[in-house]
This record gives C-alpha cells, structure tokens and sequence, in this order.
C-alpha cells in the first residue's frame, strides 16, 4: 500500500494558482466506461476527466492555514463529510482543527471512481474515494514540501510534515505561508502514501464535522434555500400513476392571497406562490379532472394474485446449476414458502425540493441531491442549454436513502419545468403527502422456494422464484445493470448466495412485472427483500432438520469465511449458547451486501400479539473501517430503518390510489420501539466494502427468526403488522 | 400586522391569522432553523417552544401565539439547559442527516427543564413523537442521559 503510485498514468492532476492566492489540487479519473446520463444512449469516448472546467479542486489550502476539502459525494447522514477530509488529513498530517468542508458542484472530475458518473450510492463512497483522496493529500504534502525546500534552500530529504506544518531542523513553516509558492511549482508525478502502521487518523473513531451547524439550526438544506425574488411551488400531481390533466380551473386558487401564478406541467398543475402556506392552500383550492389513465383500477391485493399466477410459469433464468427440478422430484424432505415484501416509500425527513432559477444561457440549481451530474443532464435537455450551463449546488440532504439519487431525475426535471413555466425563480416543495403518494417506491416482491433437504436435513435442491418490478429497467442504467433479461437489483441476495452455491442442483427465476409504479433503489435495494427471504427460509431449513439456526448456518457457510466471522462474533457477543430472561428469544441472520458482511441478533418478546425487540447485536466485516463512530451510527441507522419497515411499513394501492398518505399512516420507528443496539467489527484486512446498508438486510430475518423461536409463527409477508394479534 | 414574541424580541409581521408558527418563521421571518417535515404534527421536526412548552409549529396557527413567548432552535445557545443538550448532543455525536435534530433538540430541552432526571420510560414518552429516519434514537437517549448528570 505505501508503493510509490505513478499517478501520471492512470490520472490527470493539476495544480492551478487560485485566484485569491492558495493552492488547488485536482484529479480526474479517465473513465471508459460509464452509466448513462439522462438523454444518452453511449457514454462518450472521453467521458470524464479529460475536460477540466475550472474551478476542479479536491481540496483548497488557504494564506490563512484553513484546508476547504471538497466532496465529490453528498452528505446525506452518512459522515462523508467527515470521513472523505480524514483521508486527506492523514496524507496531509493536517490541523485537523483547520478542516472546512464544502459540497463540490457537478462537472467531470468528481465521477464516481467506479461508476463515471456522480453519485453518491451504493455504500460505495469511502472504498471508492479511498486511494483518490489520499493521493491528493499526499501530493499537496509533496508539493508543500518542495516549496519549503525552495524557501529554506535545503534538500527536500531534510524536510517533514507535522500537524500543518513544514518542519525542519531549525524551523517550521505553516502550509498556508507556502500556499501560494507551492501553486506554482511542477507537480510531481509519484506520491508515496502512507504505511498504514503510521495512520494517526484513519481507522480512529473520529466525531462529525458537521454537527455544530446541524444542532443549532444553521446548517442549510435544500428546504432551506432563500434569496430575494424567490417563489414557492406545490404541485397537483395526478392521484393514480400515469394519470393525466384533462381541464382545470385556478380560478379559486388565484383568489388566495399570496398566489402568484398557476400553471401547468407535464406532471400536473403547479401553484406558484409567495410562500408555502399560500401554495398549499392555492393548491387545495385547485379544481382539476383528470383522466386517470389505465391504472385506475389497481389493487395491492390483485396484484398479489396475479404475482402468484406469474410465479406458476416459466421466468427468466438467473442462475442454474444441476437438475433442481429433478432433484427435488426425488426427495424425501421437501421445505416450501412463498414470501411477500411491500412497496415501501424512503420518506426521508426533509420532504423532496429543488431551487431552480433559470437565466438567459444559464441555469442554478439548489438541491439535495446524491446524483449531480444526472441532474445536470436532465436539466440542461429540458432548457436546450449545455450540462455544463447548469450550475447544481448541493445542501446538505435531510436524509436520501436513494430518494435522492434517480436515474429519471424526477423531482429536479419538475422543479425545472416549474421555474420555466413561471418564469420566475421558484423552489418546488413537495408535502409530506406527496412524498408518501408520489412514487419511487421499493418495488414488492413475491418470492416462493421449493428445497429438498437430504437425510441429514442440509439442502441438496433449491427452485427458487422471484416476481417483481424491476428498478433499472427503462433507465440509463439499463444497459450496465440488466443482462439477458434480468435486472441485478431484483435478483441480488438470491442468484449469488452463498447458500445456493454449495447446493448442486439450484435454479434461480425471476419474473419482471412491467407496471406504471415508479419504484427505486430504497436503502440495501433487492437485499432488502431478498435478505428477509432466505435468511428465514435458511431458518424454516434448520428448524425441518431440527438443528440449532445458528450451528446449522455455520455448517453451510463453512467455505465463506467472511460471513462465518461476523456470525461467529454475533453469536458470542449474544452469548447465543446461554439462555435469555424469560419470554425473550433469539434470532440470527447473516447476509452479504455492498462488500461487507454482517450478523445480527435480535433478542424479542411478544406478549399479546405486540412485538418487542429488546436489543440487537451487530457485526460486520466491511474491511478496513475508516472512521468506527459513523460505522457504528450507520449500523445503529440501519436497525432504526430496517426494523420500523420489518414491523410497520407498507405502501398499498386500492382503487388505482396509495392508501397511505403522511407518518400517521406510513408508520416508521419511533424512540419507545428503539432496541438497545450494540456493533462489533470484525478486525479484517480482506477488500474494503460499505456501511450505509449492509446493516439493513439482516435486521428483518433475525426478528421475525427470533419471533418463531417465541411463538412458533413463521412471518412470511412484511411489514409484521398485527400478524401476531 | 401579527405582533409576535420571537425568541424575546418583539416582531411585526404581514401574516394570515391562519399561517402555522412554522410558516411565518421560515417563509416571512427568514428563520429556517425550524424544519418541516410532516405539516400535521406527526414527527416532531418544527418543534418550538410556546411558554416554555413544546408545540408543534406546523399545526399551531401565529394567532394562537398572540400575547405568548416563542422560542425557536436558533435562541437554545443562550438557554441554560439548550446549550447543556446542545454539547450533550456534539459530546455523544448524535447528528446524522441533521434534518430532525432541532426538533429534538427543543424536545429533549423542554423535557429535561421539567424533569431533571429523565428514565428511559420519560424519554420515550417525551420524544416518541419526534422521527428520526436516520435512527440517532439511541445517541439522543444517551445525550438526554448526559445533560441530566450536567444539570444535576
């Protein structure tokens, strides 16, 4: 890892002069292959990297010491705002006191390592920033160095870094006094970085840099966004999924005071006011008839049946090995369930918007957002401008959970259709009705297994189907993410599960049910159903063969060493063989998603139909753990999601409408059902992976295993509801 | 013109009798410390205080508040017990999104000004009605638990 990297041949750097005197360090990374934007249909042959707009900084060093890193991914909970700066302090041997952190606009040089485009997603940022910001860290070192050098007129050998300075035998220089010297040196091509035996900051649990702002009421959200002339929008958006406006009459509307304007846009009717009180009570008063399209009979419970119906045919294969259905005709034993998982909305607490002020040549965008350039696309093809003549300024985001990041741009492509309609600056806001009617949901799964088990109770046949909308289908993502017919998101936790590895006779099919519902990667994406589906039928397996859940798991996880680490360090610090307080239960789950691997224990009553879950003991293997107090906050957030979705969530159509409509509804977790949640890391080396979601996927199955150790009753269709009762 | 006692200074504003304390503090005052989230007191984010009681800002029209004092996430700096639950708060590094976390902070503040020894059972009770999508639920009951040994 402390090899000297030969940046010069797989980045383009640049150092530039800033204006007000400092230096800038920039890298891109070429990228040959990408997803696709909003109106593309290939990636360009240059895309990314080779074009430098300026201002391309990673990271600002200022006359007066202070260190701007700015963040090519959004700060949306997650701590990058604190964890991408600490891979650039290590390598810096910055005051980390000095450390100011600003979102990075939309432009080339911030794509994604992996991706070629900008997003923030995947639980992917740290692993993919790690070389990146740490080679910027690095080379502003070796540059301040080198100046240092050239000031003192000494060797640049007799020079070193401490703590925001240049030090030498008799002297230490601070980085901002060589700031601008630095900015006009040669940069060099090769940076040696650290040997992680040296790390002062990375792997050391590290409080946020952003917290002061977040608790006094200054940190700024999209929501937040004000500047004279500003107006405020809402939206009618038709009640049934592909409706559309047949007439309407604002007469009403326009008589509230406050009411500027109304007009209508391709998803509905928009009410432009002075502020959201007068575009809300503008909007109520709106009369509009829709002609409600095809959807207007759907029903959560038909399409149940006819996702049964669909299971009984032939699917598109996803992954086969052997003979299963042979296989299963044979055998003695066999375990069948069917499972269901609802649609589920993100609902993050800061309801959707976007600020868009639209000039002659030019566009400023004002959002959290986890997808800029995306963004940027769609913005600029619906004003014919170029991409780069829309400016995107991130806030921070009150919460994504992959709201925020759509390949269709939904809420920033309307805003954009607001302000040109109206002709005025204007921020659209969407209520809290709408962000729990208006779509982009998970999409519901039907999944059903048939699995034979051998003398021993071990499955030797796995036919497993599963039914679903697909998530990347009509998207630019299409071509990268769905091959021979089946999307990755839909079947990710099935067709590549360790499980069904070791089982010689398997077959995975999927069904892709095509509907109006717009849905969306929602926090773990196809691992949160698919983790529920097999960690419980692995379960329903260990209980057929009358073996212990855990015991059994070991045994067929016996060549996956990752995931027995963490089951194994779950277990014991579950104390899993001593028995628990009376009327509590165990279960465990373990599943892999987004690299990393993690184990829970659920520790549950249920008393009167009403579950309990008491505490919950994680582990993980993500690899390396960069900053282990937001891994810990982020496996803490992944119980709080994972579990109010496993006990209350559920979006449900009837009469072609979602049923539920705001958090009275659409019931999330609160403080008094929190359990007690305690995280363990695997001390690992192995491939560094993510933490925002591989928290997620294990907490369903480990409740509802460890609601049949108390009752007997197998869950087999989420959200738990009154199941009990 | 609405006459309202915001944070102990007097303001006039051009409001109607019906606009929720919320909307007059973000959109006609240009305080944006107090946040929407739900516009029918479901979760708590545009807690404020009215007397020293925590109401929820989205549903409680400006007339109401006629005569009274409110007070807002932007004063809790100079509040004896905010400012303690303010650095309970950045000790314990609840924050994640942050979106949620002046309502909690208003709630966690007007419980523990009542009640200087929270339990468990009180602090569910007092902030069950303020959602956090990020599930900082376990370092807010540790930073509650924190400002009450500071303020004992």
């Amino acid at each position: 890892m402390n090899a000297p990297l030969n940046i010069s041949r797989r980045t383009f750097i640049k150092a530039t002069a800033l204006v007000a005197g400092g230096l800038v360090i920039a890298f891109a990374i070429p990228q040959a292959k990408r997803f696709l934007l909003p109106g593309e249909t290939k990636a360009p042959a240059d895309a990314g990297g080779s074009k430098l707009p300026a201002p391309n900084a990673f990271l600002r060093i200022g006359t007066d010491n202070t260190i701007t890193v700015l963040l090519a991914h959004s700060e949306m909970g997650q701590s990058i705002w604190t964890t991408l700066p600490m891979l650039i302090a290590e390598e810096l041997d910055a005051d980390w006191s000095k450390i100011q952190v600003e979102h990075a606009g939309a432009a080339p040089q911030y794509v994604h390592t992996a991706y070629g485009i900008q997003i923030t997603g995947g639980s992917s940022t740290t692993w993919s920033e790690f070389d990146r910001y740490r080679q910027a860290g690095a080379l502003t070192r070796a540059l301040l160095i080198n100046a240092a050098a050239q000031e003192l007129g000494v060797a640049k050998e007799t020079l070193r870094t401490e703590n925001g300075f240049v030090v030498s035998a008799d002297k230490k220089i601070s980085y901002g006094e060589l700031a601008e010297a630095a900015a006009k040196l040669e940069t060099p091509t090769t940076v040696v970085l650290k040997d992680p035996k040296d790390w002062k900051i990375i792997g050391k649990a590290t409080k946020r840099l952003d917290s002061a702002a977040k608790i006094n009421g200054t940190a700024k959200f999209g929501q937040d966004v004000q500047f004279e002339g500003l107006k405020t929008a809402m939206v009618a958006r038709a009640p049934v999924f592909g409706g559309k406006v047949k007439s309407f009459d604002a007469s009403a509307s326009k008589q509230i005071k406050g009411v500027q304007n109304v007009v209508q846009v391709p998803t509905g009717v928009a009410v432009i006011a002075d502020n959201y009180w007068s575009a809300k009570q503008g909007r109520d008063a709106l009369k509009i008839d829709w002609d409600l399209g095809p959807n207007a009979g759907l029903d959560s419970k038909k399409m149940v049946e006819d996702y049964r119906a669909l299971a009984a045919t032939t699917g598109t294969v996803a992954a086969k090995t052997g003979d299963s259905q042979a296989a299963l005709k044979q055998a003695k034993t066999v375990v069948k369930a069917e499972y269901i998982a609802p649609y589920l909305a993100h609902s993050p607490m800061e309801p959707l918007n976007c600020t868009v002020k639209i000039d002659k040549d030019a566009c400023e965008i004002w959002t959290g957002t986890q997808m800029q350039t995306t963004d940027q696309a769609a913005a600029a093809k619906i004003l014919g401008l170029k991409p780069e003549q829309v400016t995107i300024h991130t806030l921070f985001l009150g919460g994504g959970f992959g709201r925020r990041a759509n390949p269709a741009a939904d809420f920033v492509s309307e805003a954009v259709q607001v302000a040109k309609a109206a002709g005025v600056p204007v921020k659209t806001v969407w209520s809290r009705e709408d962000d729990v009617k208006g779509g982009y949901y998970r999409p519901m799964f039907l999944h059903q297994a048939n699995i034979a088990l051998d003398d021993k109770g071990l499955p030797i046949a796995w036919e497993h189907t599963a039914v679903g909308q697909s998530i990347m289908l009509g998207t630019p993502f299409e071509t990268v993410m769905i091959k021979d017919g089946v999307d990755a998101t839909s079947v990710e936790g099935t067709a590549d599960s360790p499980y069904l590895k070791g089982i010689a006779n398997h077959q995975v099919q999927l069904h892709t049910v095509k509907a109006d519902i717009p849905v969306l990667w929602w926090r773990s994406v196809g691992h949160s159903h698919t983790a529920f589906v097999m960690e419980s039928l692995i379960d329903e397996l260990a209980n057929a063969a009358k073996r212990d859940p855990l015991e059994y798991r070991r045994e067929l996880l016996k060549d996956h060493p990752r995931h027995l680490a963490a089951l194994n360090l779950a277990a014991e610090k579950a104390d899993w063989e001593k028995p628990l307080p009376k009327g509590v239960f165990r279960g465990i789950a373990v599943h892999e998603s987004f690299g990393s691997f993690v184990a829970q224990v659920a520790e549950v009553s249920v008393n009167a139909g009403e579950v309990k879950v008491h505490r919950m003991i994680s582990a993980i293997d993500c690899g390396l753990a960069v900053n282990p107090e937001s891994l810990t906050a982020q496996m803490q957030s992944s119980v709080s999601f994972g579990l109010g979705a496993a006990l209350q969530s559920e979006i449900t159509f009837k009469d072609g409408q979602v049923q539920q409509s705001n958090f009275h509804d659409y019931q999330v977790l609160r403080m008094k059902d929190m359990p007690k949640v305690e995280v363990y890391i695997v001390p690992s080396t192995e491939k560094m992976g993510g933490v925002g979601e591989p928290g997620l996927p294990p907490v369903a199955p480990a409740v509802t295993n460890a609601i049949f150790a108390a009752t007997g009753k197998r869950i087999r269709t989420l959200p738990i509801g009154t199941q009990l009762a | 013109m609405i006459k309202l006692n915001i944070n102990g200074k007097d303001e006039s504003l051009d409001a109607p009798e019906d606009m929720p304390i919320l909307w007059a503090l973000r959109d006609v005052l240009h305080m944006t410390g107090t946040k929407f989230g739900c516009g029918m007191a479901q979760c708590g984010a545009c807690t404020v205080h009215l007397d020293g009681q925590p109401i929820r800002s989205c549903i409680t029209p400006v007339s109401m508040a006629a005569g009274k004092k409110i007070t807002t996430i932007e004063a809790m700096q100079e509040d004896q017990v905010g400012q303690v639950v303010q650095a309970a708060w950045r000790e314990i590094d609840v924050v994640q999104c942050g979106y949620c976390q002046s309502g909690q902070i208003m709630a966690a503040t007007a419980l523990l000004t009542t009640n200087h020894k929270p339990t468990d059972a009180d602090i569910d009770a007092a902030m069950s009605g303020n959602i956090c999508r990020c599930g900082t639920y376990p370092r807010i009951r540790a930073a509650i638990h924190a400002a009450a040994e500071k303020l004992a």
